[in-house]
């Protein structure tokens, strides 16, 4: 019986008529005091082996993912159920990360489980709310053998998540530049040609703090990482030029892709996955890393406080870094994976494949938006690590450009 | 029982309202008077600073959202009327093939509709695309990012809301009714504006309620259709609540939002002056 | 009179045009519900193809979000409709203690942007303790159609006569009797286009969905997440079927309609 049917059929007990009358009380409580706060002390090292050490395997794993990050055939889950006799239940319920913490943030402050054992979020403001208000579970890395082994340097060295202390790295992508190349002739290789007046009208932004203040730090020869206020003013101040010169059409979520790709605006900011995709589609867009560098930013796991299965959860991260299962989930995703011995592993399958299969296999091992080349890395830049007293600071300096 | 009756009418709308949008609403009241941050917490501090900084901040958006708001009920209230009109009088036994027709496309998520739209309104696209090989349009000509998208956008996404109470009311205006008026005042637009226009007015009061009101809060037109100047106060609260997690500002904006509306409402109603409206809308 | 009937003609063709403007997006939707892409995105037109509707429920997570949907609109409709219009009869007909307040509550249910009501809600349930399902994106939807729904039959109760009720009564009807027999007959075109209402607002919802519903997905929901990857032709296919059964709905009621005149 699904739980729609089941809620309304089902007579209602005791308990809930309780509970209904508990709601007004629960809204004067939440009248009269204010919200908790909750910041979390780091975790002791010896506290992180107390809870693993009282864990065990439940033989199930539920798995919280974003839409078509998970092929339709479920193959990597149904060979880690084969090879280790977990239960999973896959579920696409994390559209946005601002609404998904927005979502989670009560629930979890609340002291409930979300009832989830892994979810996936992108690192930012939101994943770093996450961890530093506790409500990351600290990894076991003495359970993540494949992790250790079969993880890219880059992936295990990240500002947001020092040692991979909460999380581990699910997929990653570059933020660069897009441009279309019916409407623009030249070859973009600098970022100063966002804020070329030639362009005029026709240069499409990220309307996100974060992604459009690397930008302008990265424009103005700062690392983002090791930025300071002074610098934010001043790239703010670079991008508010920017705006009132009228060089920007607009601040993009994600609909910059069919912008750009249409002609709507000739060059944009963008993500790599999102302009492999579109080349695959044979649209004519190309996708470069600035050469006074660009941003690279991934989507974690981590297992939520309070989740029910938390052994589990850490098997299947792990098991998630085996090569060939990395694998066949890129092959499928088609952003950066974490895992470099995959290229090769694709590389050999499109040895064997045919025709289009064999194509488009290899248009991905070539592709410096699936498999970046190490000069590429080295063009790339971390986000901007903010404490809560900073993000009071930065947001605004940002968010009065894009949001005037 | 009789005088019973429209309290127990009401009671489970009461009911629902009252658990569901008064207790959450006291509480908000309560959070935009707190001051804090989401890591360490909040403490309610009664800071009605929180109200007069917000508006300090944001009242350019807060007057575009009014503005744009007021437009697009305008041109909701020219297009629609006239569609309210035929379907009620004119579409015998298809009236409800045609007030269905209208929704339908509202059934579909609004997702594939902004795609849809960008698809066809693209600079390039096939409209302007076409318009522009032809020589008609200029060559930068755009609708996309600009104020024109983002009224009409909301023009679009709200009609319905518009046509559907304006047609309830005229459906019971008999049409022998305005036959006979035609025959008394002679011309049409007489007889439209002395008997059809009054009897009317309580589907255009609830019409604008329900179009004006959403269309100044509502976030995702500005965002999908606007350029840079553009953003609305939807947008704005959006980005307190969920980005910087300021549920002090955001909750401060929202009854902000709200009184501002309240006031544009009732001063409508009062301009409108038509004892019936006045008695709908405020007794 | 003559002049009447071109006038009746252009009107009428102007509401076509009307549908047509409503309808233009669904018609690109529909096209690339046939397109042949190769990639995941699904924004050029590569060919013509039937394979998507072949392979119509191949993603089941986006089948069982479809069905959600579905589900909970319906549900939420005939809640809606059922209180909402007995809100709107009482608004409408009776003067009594509190109306005031109600009207105002109906005004603050759709000028609540629906973030803050999505969140609040949320905190609502958390701090009572109840799960988040289907039940609680119901009882969201019910709460932000119900004043649409209100205000609608409000809006035609107004402009009723009375006397017709009292004469009912007076030839001996009971309460219950005259409200089906007189009074619910002349409310009827409101309370039908309250739920069509109701019923768009609800299949459509993503903002407060995303709040109150716990790990039900939606299909608002399942495509916004999806647009990150790109969107299954699938999604094209379903809005597509959905559109046409209800134009299917609309013609044949029209049909009905004039059979019984």
């Amino acid at each position: 019986m699904n739980p729609l049917m089941r809620g309304m059929t089902q007579p209602r007990t005791r308990r809930d008529v309780f509970r209904l009358a508990g709601f007004s009380a629960a809204g004067l409580a939440l009248a009269a005091c204010g919200v908790q706060g909750q910041k979390a002390a780091p975790p002791k090292a010896d506290a992180v082996a107390d809870y693993w050490a009282k864990q065990k395997k439940n033989g199930k794993v539920v798995f919280a993912n974003w839409p078509e990050y998970m092929p339709e055939d479920k193959g990597p889950l149904e060979k880690f159920k084969k090879d280790t006799g977990i239960a999973y239940e896959y579920k696409e319920v994390i559209q946005e990360n601002a609404e998904f913490f927005g979502k989670a943030d009560p629930v979890l402050r609340a002291g409930q489980s979300l009832g989830y054992d892994i979810v996936v979020m992108t690192n930012g403001i939101q994943l770093q709310h996450m961890i530093e208000l506790g409500y990351a579970v600290p990894l076991d890395h003495s359970k993540l053998p494949n992790f250790d082994a079969n993880a890219g340097q880059k992936y295990k060295e990240r500002s947001y998540d020092p040692g991979n202390k909460y999380t581990v790295p699910y997929t990653s992508g570059v933020t660069g530049i897009a441009y279309n190349t019916k409407y623009v002739k030249d070859e973009i290789t600098s970022i100063e040609s966002l804020f070329d007046p030639k362009y005029k009208g026709r240069v499409g932004m990220m309307a996100d703090a974060q992604e459009i203040a690397n930008f302008g730090m990265i424009a103005l020869g700062i690392d983002p990482e090791k930025s300071t206020e002074a610098d934010w003013n001043k790239a703010g101040e670079k991008l508010k030029a920017q705006r009132d010169a009228g060089i920007v059409r607009k601040y993009y979520d994600q609909s910059y892709i069919d912008a750009v790709s249409k002609g709507d605006v000739w060059l944009t900011m963008a993500w790599s996955g999102d302009v492999f995709q579109r080349q695959l589609a044979g649209e004519p867009v190309k996708f470069v890393v600035p050469a006074e560098g660009g941003t690279i930013w991934t989507d974690n796991m981590l297992i939520p406080k309070g989740a029910a299965n938390p052994v589990d959860a850490l098997m299947l991260m792990d098991y998630l870094y085996q090569p060939a299962v990395a694998a066949e989930l890129d092959e499928y995703i088609q952003y950066v994976t974490p895992v470099p011995a995959v290229q090769d592993l694709l590389r050999e399958k499109a040895k064997t494949a045919k025709g289009e299969d064999k194509k488009a296999l290899e248009d991905m091992v070539d592709s410096p938006l699936m498999f970046p080349s190490e000069a590429d890395y080295a063009k790339l830049r971390n986000y901007t690590q903010l404490t809560t007293q900073q993000e009071q600071v930065f947001n605004p300096i940002f968010q009065s450009i894009t949001q005037a | 029982m009789r005088r019973l009756t429209p309290y127990l009418l009401a009671l489970p709308s009461w009911m629902w309202l009252a658990i569901f949008l008064v207790v959450p609403m006291v509480a908000m009241a309560s959070v935009s008077l707190q001051t804090g941050n989401a890591i360490d917490g909040f403490a309610m501090t009664f800071s009605f600073s929180n109200y007069t900084e917000a508006i300090g901040r944001y009242s350019t958006q807060l007057a575009r959202s009014l503005l744009y708001g007021a437009l697009a009920t305008v041109a909701m209230l020219v297009i629609g009327y006239p569609v309210a009109y035929f379907i009620a009088f004119k579409a015998g036994a298809r009236k409800s093939m045609y007030l269905f027709l209208l929704l339908l496309p509202f059934f579909v998520s609004f997702v594939l509709r902004t795609i849809s739209w960008n698809f066809l309104l693209a600079d390039n696209g096939i409209l302007f695309g076409t318009l522009k090989g032809w020589g008609l349009l200029p060559a930068d000509f755009h609708v996309l990012a600009t104020t024109v998208a983002v009224v009409g956008g909301l023009t679009y996404n709200f009609l319905p809301f518009m046509i559907l109470p304006i047609y309830v009311a005229l459906e019971r205006v008999d049409p022998r009714v305005v036959e006979a008026a035609q025959d008394l005042y002679a011309t049409r637009a007489a007889a439209f504006r002395r008997v059809v226009l009054p009897l009317s007015l309580p589907g255009v009061f609830a019409g604008v309620l329900m179009t004006f009101v959403p269309a100044t809060a509502d976030p995702i037109n500005a965002a999908i259709l606007g350029g840079t100047s553009n953003t609305m106060i939807g947008n704005i609260i959006q980005t307190a609540y969920l980005t910087n997690l300021d549920y002090p500002t955001a909750s401060a904006l929202s009854f902000t939002l709200m009184a501002v509306l309240l006031v544009g409402i009732f001063i409508y109603a009062r301009a409108l002056g038509t004892e019936n409206v006045l008695e709908a809308a405020a007794r | 009179m003559r002049g009447g009937r071109a006038g009746d003609r252009l009107l009428h063709l102007y509401t076509w045009l009307i549908i047509l403007w409503l309808s233009s997006p669904i018609a690109v939707m529909i096209l690339f519900g046939f397109n042949d892409k190769r990639s995941k995105s699904n924004t050029t037109w590569q060919g013509f193809t039937l394979r998507w509707y072949a392979e119509l429920f191949d993603i089941s997570d986006l089948t069982t979000a479809l069905a959600n949907s579905l589900k909970i609109a319906v549900a939420s409709t005939v809640i809606t409709v059922v209180i909402g219009t007995m809100l709107g009869l009482a608004l409408g007909r009776h003067r009594f203690r509190g109306s005031g307040v109600t009207n105002f509550l109906v005004f603050a249910a759709i000028s609540t942007p629906e973030l803050v009501m999505g969140a609040s809600l949320l905190s609502l349930f958390v701090s009572g303790n109840v799960p988040r399902d289907s039940v609680t994106i119901i009882v969201a939807h019910v709460l932000f159609s119900l004043s649409f729904v209100v205000v609608t039959v409000r809006a035609r109760v107004v402009t009723l006569d009375p006397s017709l009720e009292e004469a009912a009564r007076d030839l001996g009807a009971g309460a219950w009797a005259t409200f089906r027999l007189v009074t619910l007959p002349s409310i009827m075109p409101a309370v039908l286009a309250g739920g069509m209402l109701s019923f768009a607002l609800s299949i459509d919802d993503y903002v407060v969905t995303s709040f109150v519903n716990g790990s039900t997905v939606t299909f608002p929901l399942w495509i916004v997440g999806a647009v990150k990857t790109g969107i299954p032709a699938q999604v094209n296919v379903m809005g597509t079927l959905l559109f046409g059964a209800g134009v299917l709905i609309a013609v044949g009621n029209a049909v009905a309609a004039r059979r019984r005149s």
